[in-house]
């Protein structure tokens, strides 16, 4: 794992449908100043930067971290660009973490962004090679047929998705920077709406968002202000078309859990981590990742949703943000995963925060449920 | 740091149009040959280096994980940007300690789309892109910029073709330079003289635009073994002619890296990392001094190229003008020989050109022709961005 | 009969060319410079800066100074009223809001109109720039109108691409277009891909071995689609994993002949081939899969 890496800074701007008022480079400024001015520091203090984001048909920009260099005070510095899917932010907060472990630098800057509104996702998500018939309409049309082989393996009830979709909305109303907040929001009002791709319903999928995150890391030597510690990083990737994968309960989920608890001394997720940041991009993906990550026993994940003990108030909070479900500007919503697990164990979560949180897990995943990025941060020194 | 070395290096014969091979069939067999060379079936780490507006599609680098027999699940990671960047991160990962080997891999079909057009899209989307402003016509601002000898040039690109027809992997590209590109179309191309390319300011030279340069389409290219190949055609943008123009190429190539006790395990003549260092500059081209490369003479003095001789320097160069601006900026000796492959002038597989370069400038490590090498990769218009790795036998 | 239709008769009241208005020596200035594309204010004695220029203080009626002051040329909107439905003689054809812009150096507002697209665009404090007519004349005119900062650009973004299917791609084609699945199989880990492949995703082995397997297979899971797509039918349609018989790994594929509420995890399905005259290198050969009868697969 290498040198001991800290959190020192955390900045996010607001989440929302289309931010008209900022160019893309205002954009991830107004992140990466934030996450600056929570560190107590400014670009001259900062050794490197990293920056992810999802593809680039997004934006229409090609590899726009070259036109970012200026705006996020590379100059003269070493910037890298990571792209692993929906898990980049996930991989930027390892990248930007491993420079540090590595012992090459002792402060970087990690900045992940979207801004969606640019141009429409599903048609990003969506463009097809010729040739390459495929019959997948965005990444709703890729789950659903993963989340239809959950329910049928596990018997869970139909309305479990709806209790994380109203779950992780209810928390969203106390995060000030979240995208989706609907006053009221409950189980009729979610299953009032209609099948996208059944089984996922309008209200159970995430929204498309503008927006970015950033966060600065450091050295044990160059902590300043209050520190979210590393206890473990983690990432793995499986093959798309292997015979035989298990797409509901991937393999690569599991070893990366398993990867990242060892690291941090985890032997019982359930009992020893306080809160979780989990990639929930569909609701119906909290009782699955339950099970891939080990909180439950396999086929037993939709009854801990059931029973509340992932709600705000419940013995293991995930996603007291409000999650990808109510905010999801697709290159950011990994780092803004590990960015919140960081918030939890500062104690600076604000209306979300959970009580004596001292242990966070941020997750992220993507491609077809295939990358996997994990971190573990603590209010302790490792 | 912790001492970490490339232990083997592999390349495609790299072709000039489309084989119609997919990514992960690119890949392959650069896999399998740098997997036989150490024995080994897994690595410590995985990292990857690769394009989408290359291959015209979102998440290209998905379906390379398939020729890698990912299983069980691997850690790794990819960079949207050349291998050379994946070989750093990997380097990174390798310094924490707990694992001792790296699989890096770069691959790129530019024959797909026009290149030109594509990279124009990595400019600033508010003023430099609406312009139309094509990879050439940047690189043209760069080379008036410098105010390179006309002759200087072409003699780069004559030594960097007859290198390349001594590199199995590289393009057989003619020693003639302008007359031999497109003999068809000839009187498009204007043939430019020494005595009328030397403008003054960089601000005298007017880019043309998008629309009035002929794209070079795949269909242009006649199609099938390297040695075949007529480079397809690219009209000049003063003072550029076409030949100081990289050619269109396809290609992959892959790297191992190792540290510790692996190092000897795998490698009779290892080719160790002394010293790697990258460094962006800002990116609007009229914000910078483009004669010159900061920020490659800054990588460079933080790899400690100058703290000794170096043998051999294989520069990604892919316009003949950045010969001459690297060499200043990364100070090399006189003597140094440079790019001996024939370097991108000869194969420029985007996205796997700047990886290439650190491997074959370990590879002459791995036989004994040199002892310390330099391998050099930029990214971004104009060298924006440039990474520098020493190594030493 | 006398009638009772109205007497009705057009009247033009319109000085021949036009009036020829003399405008003094301020309106004279201000359009004058209007027509340079410059928009200038006056100063007031008490130092007040009047646009359009008054040759007097509004306040006061005291004579403005003669000292012209370039202002905008970007403007503070202050107030608005929007149009709807246009009549012929405002400036635009479309919506758009007449509205009273402080531009910016003025301690007036400018009354014009603004291009705003979207009522919604254009609340108190909305920041506006001039759109300058082309051919200018000296008029007030002579700004078209005035639109809203610019905040977004669109970028179109279209590169080409020249696809070829090669390799292991064009050999399952090839199959398909004789009315064949292709697949392959593992020396390894014995596993049968399809389509073919090049190499192992799990152990990274060349494949040699080509299968030739059924069109029949079991849907393992699916999803029922409400949204248009341009590749299905109709809407709702369902893409499903079908596990070809004697394959390790499913096809994402269409299915069709069945309603989309009564397609099963396990149904059986052939492939429906379009007739063969029809037949090219592409997935479009199978239409769509669809049920064959037999009873359910029992899934793992």
């Amino acid at each position: 794992m290498g040198n001991r890496c800290a959190v020192i800074g955390v900045g996010q701007t607001r989440y929302t449908t289309k931010r008209r008022d900022v160019s893309i480079a205002g954009l991830v400024r107004e992140a990466a100043l934030r996450a600056l001015e929570d560190a107590g520091l400014t670009f001259k203090d900062i050794d490197a930067v990293v920056v992810g984001k999802a593809p680039d048909l997004f934006e229409g920009v090609m590899m726009p971290e070259a036109y970012l260099a200026d705006a996020l005070g590379a100059a003269g510095k070493p910037m890298m660009r990571v792209h692993t899917a929906g898990s980049v932010g996930g991989s930027t907060a390892l990248v930007g973490a491993s420079l540090v472990q590595g012992g090459v630098h002792d402060r970087v800057l990690v900045v992940a962004f979207e801004k969606q509104s640019e141009s429409n996702a599903t048609w990003a998500l969506s463009t097809h090679l010729p040739f390459n018939a495929s019959l997948v309409v965005g990444a709703g049309g890729y789950f659903a047929p993963h989340i239809r082989e959950y329910m049928r393996r596990t018997g869970a009830p139909d309305h479990i998705g709806t209790l994380v979709a109203v779950k992780d909305r209810l928390n969203a109303l106390k995060n000030p920077y979240a995208h989706l907040r609907i006053p009221g929001i409950d189980r009729a009002m979610v299953e009032s709406t209609p099948m996208l791709w059944e089984p996922i319903r309008y209200l159970e999928t995430c929204p498309s968002s503008d927006g970015a995150c950033a966060m600065v890391l450091a050295s044990e030597s160059a902590v300043t202000g209050t520190p979210a510690w590393v206890h473990g990083t983690a990432m793995r990737s499986e093959p798309i078309f292997r015979a035989g994968r298990d797409t509901v309960n991937p393999q690569g989920g599991k070893d990366c859990a398993a990867d990242v608890y060892r690291q941090a001394g985890v032997t019982d997720p359930r009992r020893q981590i306080d809160v979780a940041e989990v990639y929930v991009p569909f609701s119906w993906y909290e009782p699955m990742w339950l099970e891939n990550l080990g909180f439950a026993a396999e086929g037993e994940g939709w009854k801990l949703t059931e029973s509340g003990a992932t709600a705000l108030d419940g013995d293991i909070p995930w996603n007291a943000s409000g999650g990808v479900l109510s905010s999801n500007p697709i290159g950011a919503s990994g780092l803004i995963r590990f960015a919140e697990a960081a918030l939890q164990v500062r104690d600076m979560a604000g209306e979300h925060q959970v009580d004596g949180a001292r242990l966070a897990l941020g997750h992220a995943y993507g491609g077809g449920a295939q990358f996997f990025a994990m971190w573990i941060v603590g209010r302790e020194r490792p | 740091m912790r001492d970490v070395a490339i232990v083997a290096f592999a390349q495609t014969e790299h072709t000039a149009s489309d084989s119609g091979q997919s990514e992960p069939e690119l890949i392959l067999p650069v896999i399998e040959e740098v997997k036989e060379r150490t024995g080994l079936r897994r690595f410590g780490f995985t990292c990857s280096g690769s394009c989408d507006y290359l291959a015209g599609a979102p998440f290209s680098f998905v379906s390379a994980l398939d020729a890698l027999g990912a299983w069980p699940p691997i850690s790794e990671s990819h960079v949207e940007m050349d291998g050379a960047w994946a070989l750093y991160e990997a380097w990174v990962r390798l310094q924490h300690g707990d694992v001792d080997t790296a699989l890096v891999y770069g691959f790129g079909k530019s024959s797909l789309g026009d290149l030109r057009s594509i990279m124009t899209l990595q400019l600033d989307p508010y003023y430099l892109a609406p312009l139309g402003l094509d990879q050439v016509s940047f690189a043209a601002l760069q080379a008036a910029a410098v105010r390179a000898d006309r002759a200087e040039l072409d003699a780069i690109v004559r030594r960097s073709r007859a290198a390349g027809r001594d590199n199995p992997y590289a393009l057989d590209l003619p020693d003639e330079l302008t007359d031999a590109v497109a003999p068809s179309r000839a009187s498009d191309v204007a043939p430019s003289r020494a005595s009328d390319v030397v403008p003054s300011r960089a601000s005298d030279v007017v880019p043309s635009r998008a629309s009035d340069v002929v794209p070079s389409r795949a269909s242009d290219v006649v199609p099938s073994r390297a040695s075949d190949v007529v480079p397809s055609r690219v009209s000049d943008i003063e003072p550029l002619r076409a030949s100081d123009v990289a050619p269109i190429t396809d290609g992959a190539a892959a790297v191992v890296l190792a540290a510790g006790d692996a190092v000897a395990e795998l490698c009779a003549r290892p080719a160790y990392i002394r010293g790697i260092a990258h460094r962006i500059e800002p990116h609007y081209l009229g914000m910078r001094d483009l004669a010159r490369s900061a920020s490659a003479a800054d990588a460079a003095r933080a790899a400690g190229v100058g703290k000794g001789p170096v043998e051999v320097a294989e520069l990604h160069t892919q316009f003949a003008h950045e010969e001459i601006i690297l060499r200043r900026a990364l100070e090399l000796p006189a003597d140094t020989v440079v790019n001996p492959s024939g370097g991108p002038l000869a194969a420029n597989p985007v996205m796997a050109a700047g990886l290439i370069r650190i491997g074959a400038a370990a590879a002459r490590i791995h036989d004994g022709t040199a002892s310390r090498t330099v391998g050099h990769a930029a990214g971004g218009p104009c060298l924006q961005h440039n990474l520098v790795t020493v190594l030493e036998g | 009969m006398e009638t009772s239709e109205p007497l009705v008769a057009r009247h033009v009241l319109e000085f021949p060319g036009g009036y020829t208005r003399t405008t003094g020596p301020v309106i004279g200035r201000f359009l004058t410079e209007l027509r340079a594309g410059r928009i200038v204010g006056v100063r007031t004695a008490e130092g007040r800066v009047l646009v359009p220029p008054l040759e007097y203080d509004p306040a006061t009626g005291d004579p403005v100074t003669d000292e012209y002051v370039e202002v905008g040329p970007a403007g503070t909107v202050t107030a608005s009223a929007w149009v709807q439905e246009p009549r012929p003689e405002h400036p635009l054809d479309r919506p758009f809001a007449w509205a009273l812009i402080r531009l910016d150096g003025a301690d007036t507002t400018l009354v014009h109109a603004v291009d705003a697209g979207d009522p919604k665009a254009l609340r108190p404090g909305a920041r506006v720039w001039p759109v300058w007519r082309e051919r200018r004349e000296g008029g007030i005119t002579d700004i078209a109108c005035f639109r809203p900062e610019v905040t977004m650009i669109v970028s179109p973004v279209r590169p080409e691409y020249r696809i070829q299917a090669g390799g292991a791609l064009r050999t399952f084609l090839e199959g398909v277009r004789r009315g064949v699945f292709l697949g392959g199989r593992c020396a390894t880990c014995a596993k049968v891909y399809v389509p073919f492949r090049a190499s192992c995703p799990e152990c990274g082995t060349r494949i040699a071995e080509q299968v030739e397997l059924p069109d029949t297979g079991t849907i393992t899971t699916f999803a029922i689609n409400n949204l248009p797509d341009p590749r299905a039918p109709e809407v709702p349609f369902v893409s499903a994993y079908i596990l070809l018989d004697g394959a390790d790994i499913p096809m994402i594929a269409l299915v069709g002949g069945v309603p989309a509420h009564e397609v099963r995890q396990g149904m059986r399905v052939r492939a429906e081939w379009v007739p063969e005259s029809e037949r090219t290198l592409s997935m479009a050969n199978v239409r769509w899969f669809t049920p064959t009868g037999e009873e359910d697969a029992e899934l793992s």
